[in-house]
């Protein structure tokens, strides 16, 4: 059966029925609801939730419950998220799974508290320092927010990383019907045998680091971990394509912003206009090849990145198109979001 | 032949790499042997911090996590709530605990979190090589303050116990020193004493040793031990800050 949910308290809620007995969080607007929900929800399912004195302490107490063998979480919005960068630098660097969830807002600085996709960069390029990536999802509907939250925990233990969920505050805030999936039983969850749980003993000894002194032994762990991001791009890269055979006008957009590009790709069909969506699910990896094939069809004329941001996944689309055909740009910022009309208005003068 | 002395099991074989006359190998062969004393083998969690213990994780053999500066007690928290029975301590020093992660600590402290911190304070910065800790003394030269400490440039230096022991969160804090062996004595009781809390599952516990950095104060390994009995103690006073058993009675 379907249920109203808002966006913050449905993926609360999906994250306890894919596993998730950790917490840890603090305060920050626009989703808040996850943290307030899971302070009374974690509990009930034997479950700890902590709010932390600071962003930097709750990704680090993530470390240490995911080091130790825990489906852990955070979730934070942009200002926020920067201050966990080094601590995902770090659970990046010890091979550790946890799930961090991202309500963009806008910036720089304190920005302001409306939707954005501003932090594109931040989540899929790396955001703290070193060679890492994380596996990004961009979800549109809350119903598609709360699958990849059911199944992050079972992805971010396969590989042994982040799952990285970029919302907006849209998504985190918008009311939807959503049916969810049942409670995954912890019980059938693989053994963590590197996990520091304690009985280590000798030989039997578990440590989790990130630090390695002989340039050697680095390297050889700076290609582990790019080998696991290449299983990435084969096994988890996910899109939707909406239209796009025979379109000339080629929307890429994700997460609230692809929502409404699709109603803009509708609008400018029934104005005669061959639109279509590339839809990325996935943000890393990003659906490059994908996007490469769409550029080579003869019938494609042009690229219309749609963001809320001033232009930064166009840069991706830029290096997978690589200059088959143009890419334009359509962004707005400071919170404020588009309307389908607004994106058709843009591309009928691109198309004149 | 009778032995009278064997290393504790909770060490590994792995030689320290700490310079000569340095008390932390001292530190680490107390905080061993308290942990094989409570009989907690195959029971524990360690946390290595960034200094001069990075490589702490090579040495205690137990399960152990090495976690970035000043982070030790949020990542104990992490551990220690995910497994309650299991004897969590964080392995810090003074600008790992006392300066990047005061945050870390106070609200450790204050959470009355049920681990074990072991504190040590050596006045400075020992790996990156010799800076102005929190704790620096007052007139103690360093790399970055070259000339000594002085007050109106770098303000006074901070006593974690006495600062901690204003919460309500703590079961026991106390701060030792490992320049004599009575002193060496009285620290092993105070981590013991440490330890036996968190199984009792009293909350929070820390204990600080006043220790030696020969190397960048550039002493030799006695004068340094010498140096934190006549210096160290007048400014960091030894004693039993916290103790909720004693308390109550």
């Amino acid at each position: 059966m379907k249920k109203l949910m808002k966006g913050n308290e449905a993926i609360a809620e999906a994250a306890v029925r894919g596993g998730c007995r950790a917490f840890f969080g603090y305060p920050i607007t626009p989703q808040n609801e996850i943290p307030e929900y899971l302070s009374k929800r974690l509990p009930e399912v034997g479950g700890c939730f902590i709010q932390a004195e600071s962003e930097v302490a709750a990704i680090n107490m993530v470390y240490g419950a995911a080091g130790s063998g825990a489906r852990a979480m955070t979730s934070s919005s942009s200002p926020g998220i920067s201050l966990k960068q080094e601590g995902i630098s770090y659970i990046c660097g010890a091979e550790l799974p946890c799930v961090i969830v991202n309500m963009v807002r806008g910036g720089p600085g304190l920005g302001g508290i409306q939707p954005a996709q501003s932090d594109y960069f931040q989540a899929v390029k790396g955001g703290g320092h070193g060679d890492y990536h994380m596996l990004v999802y961009g979800p549109n509907t809350v119903q598609e927010a709360v699958d990849i939250m059911y199944d992050a925990f079972d992805k971010a233990d396969k590989y042994r990383m982040p799952v990285m969920i970029l919302g907006d505050g849209m998504i985190g805030q918008i009311m939807e019907a959503v049916e969810l999936p049942e409670m995954k039983d912890p019980a059938a969850f693989p053994k963590k045998e590197w996990a520091t749980d304690g009985t280590g003993v000798g030989a039997s000894r578990r440590i989790i680091n990130s630090l390695y002194i002989e340039p050697d032994v680095l390297e050889k762990v700076n290609h582990r971990l790019f080998d696991r991001y290449k299983e990435l791009e084969e096994n988890e890269l996910r899109y939707e394509e909406y239209l796009v055979e025979d379109a000339e006008i080629v929307i890429v957009a994700y997460g609230t912003v692809a929502r409404i590009s699709k109603s803009a790709v509708n609008a400018l069909r029934e104005k005669g206009i061959k639109a279509g969506l590339l839809r990325p699910i996935t943000l890393y990896p990003f659906p490059a090849k994908a996007i490469a094939k769409v550029a080579a069809e003869a019938n494609v004329k042009k690229f219309v990145a749609v963001e809320l941001s001033m232009g930064q996944m166009i840069e991706d689309v830029k290096l997978a198109v690589n200059g088959a055909k143009p890419v334009e740009f359509y962004g707005r910022t400071g919170g404020n979001v588009m309307t389908p009309e607004d994106i058709v208005e843009f591309v009928e003068k691109e198309v004149k | 032949m009778a032995t009278v002395f064997k290393k504790t099991k909770m060490l590994t074989d792995v030689p320290f790499h700490y310079c000569p006359g340095c008390t932390h190998g001292i530190a680490h062969r107390l905080v061993a042997e308290c942990l094989e004393e409570i009989g907690c083998e195959g029971n524990v969690v360690g946390i290595a911090p960034v200094g001069c213990a990075v490589f702490a994780y090579n040495y205690f053999n137990v399960d152990i996590q090495e976690v970035a500066h000043g982070r030790a007690p949020a990542a104990a928290t992490g551990v220690k709530r995910t497994h309650p029975d299991t004897i969590v301590f964080a392995y810090q020093g003074d600008g790992d605990l006392a300066s990047i992660g005061t945050a870390e600590i106070v609200h450790a402290a204050a959470r009355g979190e049920n681990i074990t911190v072991i504190f040590i304070n050596n006045a400075i910065y020992g790996m990156t090589g010799g800076q102005m800790a929190p704790t620096t003394l007052i007139g103690q030269k360093s790399t970055t303050s070259q000339q000594g400490r002085t007050v109106p440039l770098n303000g006074n230096p901070i006593k974690v116990c006495e600062m901690l022991s204003t919460l309500d969160g703590p079961a026991y804090i106390a701060r030792a020193a490992l320049c004599d062996p009575a002193n060496v004595a009285k620290a092993k009781k105070a981590i013991k004493r440490g330890f036996e809390m968190q199984m009792q599952k009293k909350g929070f516990s820390l204990i600080e040793l006043l220790s030696t950095c020969p190397t960048n104060w550039g002493m030799t390994p006695v004068q340094a031990t010498e140096y934190v009995k006549e210096n160290m103690t007048k400014q960091f006073p030894l004693g039993v800050f916290k103790d909720i058993d004693k308390e109550s009675k």
